[in-house]
């Protein structure tokens, strides 16, 4: 279980962890960066502009 | 009266019966589809004076095909829970001949809700029975779920302040408002909140496209909403061109720093045991915050909420399904509660996506 950075629920992350990619916590939905897998360490992912249609 | 019947795995199970007064609206509707699909709760009879003798599929589509129909009210049979979804002020008056028929009753209306005579006297048009006021409990569980186990009298809330009260709830329980702050709320609703008897706004040539305040001071669901918050709140609503929902978006000021985490605490905290709330506060995707059409048909709350610090504000988003979650959900939830059945029996659909208009 590792902590999400954005609202601290535990998320279950799957064995074959890599470095740069991207999961999403599923209690939050926040897209979260994989930056080391040895324990794994999770950052804010870096999200695309858009203008949603404004 | 509890009945015998079998659940999918075959084994006996001890059913609970229901019947339903006012099923030809759209709440008793919803009801009426709930109970359908429940496991242990089998429906008796379903009342209505304008449709006694038809079939429950003739005014419920979804319910076609069902072999039920409508009878006059006047002549219930026993059983062990009751629901009433007829308008404001028809509970109260016939409360005791509720009770004659069954041990318990969960009443969709106004008429339970608040807690003192002088609330109704106030709010209302005053109270026929107000001795069962103290008898009675809220039906949202998020609030008052320990008082629900074993409740005889049970109060659905009302839909616009059930989504108010789930978005601010945990930011009281948590003290990160204290009450003395201004909270400026604003609900979008749709339709179906005026019930399947309309009038002249409601025709579609009228409802249709608009974006209409309603109610934009002074709105009885603000009683509740101070009840069970412990503080007013400035209460707007629009009509807006939706059939189903009510999203609430509450505009907040802490007096004290707040910082995301504190706020994620707070509503994790209420609510991520919660089997029908689902948090949506920025996140990813298209569906960022709480959104009606995402919860359209389910018992399930979305709550969500973002911060603003240059202007010292946290704003909340709520939504729900008017009907559902706001309505005849709420009361099968709570009944389940009350009559010791499994929470979320009857109520596990989660919704379609993608869908239309809600």
């Amino acid at each position: 279980m590792t902590e999400c950075v954005e609202c601290g629920a535990d998320i279950a992350l799957h064995d074959d962890l890599e470095v740069g990619e991207i999961v999403d916590c599923t209690t939050c939905g926040a897209e979260l960066e994989v930056v080391d897998t040895a324990p794994p360490v999770l950052e804010r992912a870096p999200e695309l502009e858009e203008d949603w249609g404004e | 009266m509890a009945v015998d019947s079998l659940d999918d795995g075959g084994t006996d199970t001890e059913a609970v019966t229901a019947s339903i007064i006012g099923g030809s609206g759209f709440t008793g509707g919803e009801l009426l589809r709930l109970i359908a699909g429940h496991p242990t709760i089998e429906l008796a009879e379903v009342t209505s004076r304008s449709k006694a003798g038809k079939s429950v599929g003739s005014v419920h589509p979804p319910l076609r095909g069902t072999d039920l129909r409508f009878t006059e009210p006047d002549d219930l049979e026993s059983v062990d829970v009751l629901f009433a979804a007829t308008p404001h002020g028809v509970s109260m008056g016939q409360i005791d001949e509720f009770f004659d028929v069954a041990d318990t009753v969960v009443d969709l209306s106004a008429d339970f809700r608040l807690e003192s005579e002088a609330q109704y006297d106030e709010w209302y048009d005053g109270h026929d029975a107000p001795e069962y006021l103290e008898k009675s409990e809220y039906a949202l569980p998020e609030i008052n779920r320990e008082n629900l186990a074993g409740a005889e009298l049970i109060a659905g809330g009302g839909c616009n302040a059930t989504a108010t009260i789930l978005g601010l709830y945990p930011l009281f329980e948590h003290e990160i408002l204290d009450g003395d702050e201004q909270i400026v709320v604003d609900v979008k609703v749709g339709s179906s909140e005026g019930g399947a008897g309309g009038g002249e706004a409601s025709s579609h040539p009228e409802r249709s496209g608009v974006v209409r305040p309603y109610a934009p001071t002074g709105h009885r669901h603000e009683a509740e909403i101070e009840q069970f918050l412990g503080t007013s709140v400035s209460f707007t609503c629009h009509a807006v061109d939706m059939v189903r929902g009510a999203s609430a978006t509450s505009h907040v000021f802490p007096s004290g720093p707040v910082s995301k985490g504190d706020l994620w605490q707070a509503y994790r905290g209420e609510y991520e045991d919660e089997p029908f709330v689902r948090m949506a506060a920025g996140g990813s995707g298209v569906y960022r915050y709480p959104e009606p059409k995402a919860i359209a048909g389910t018992n399930m709350a979305e709550v969500g909420f973002e911060l603003d610090p240059s202007n010292k504000r946290v704003v909340v988003f709520s939504a729900i399904d008017n009907m559902m979650k706001g309505s005849a959900g709420q009361a099968v939830h709570a009944a389940n509660i009350a009559l010791g059945l499994e929470e979320t029996a009857g109520l596990e659909f989660t919704g379609l996506h993608p869908v239309g208009a809600p």
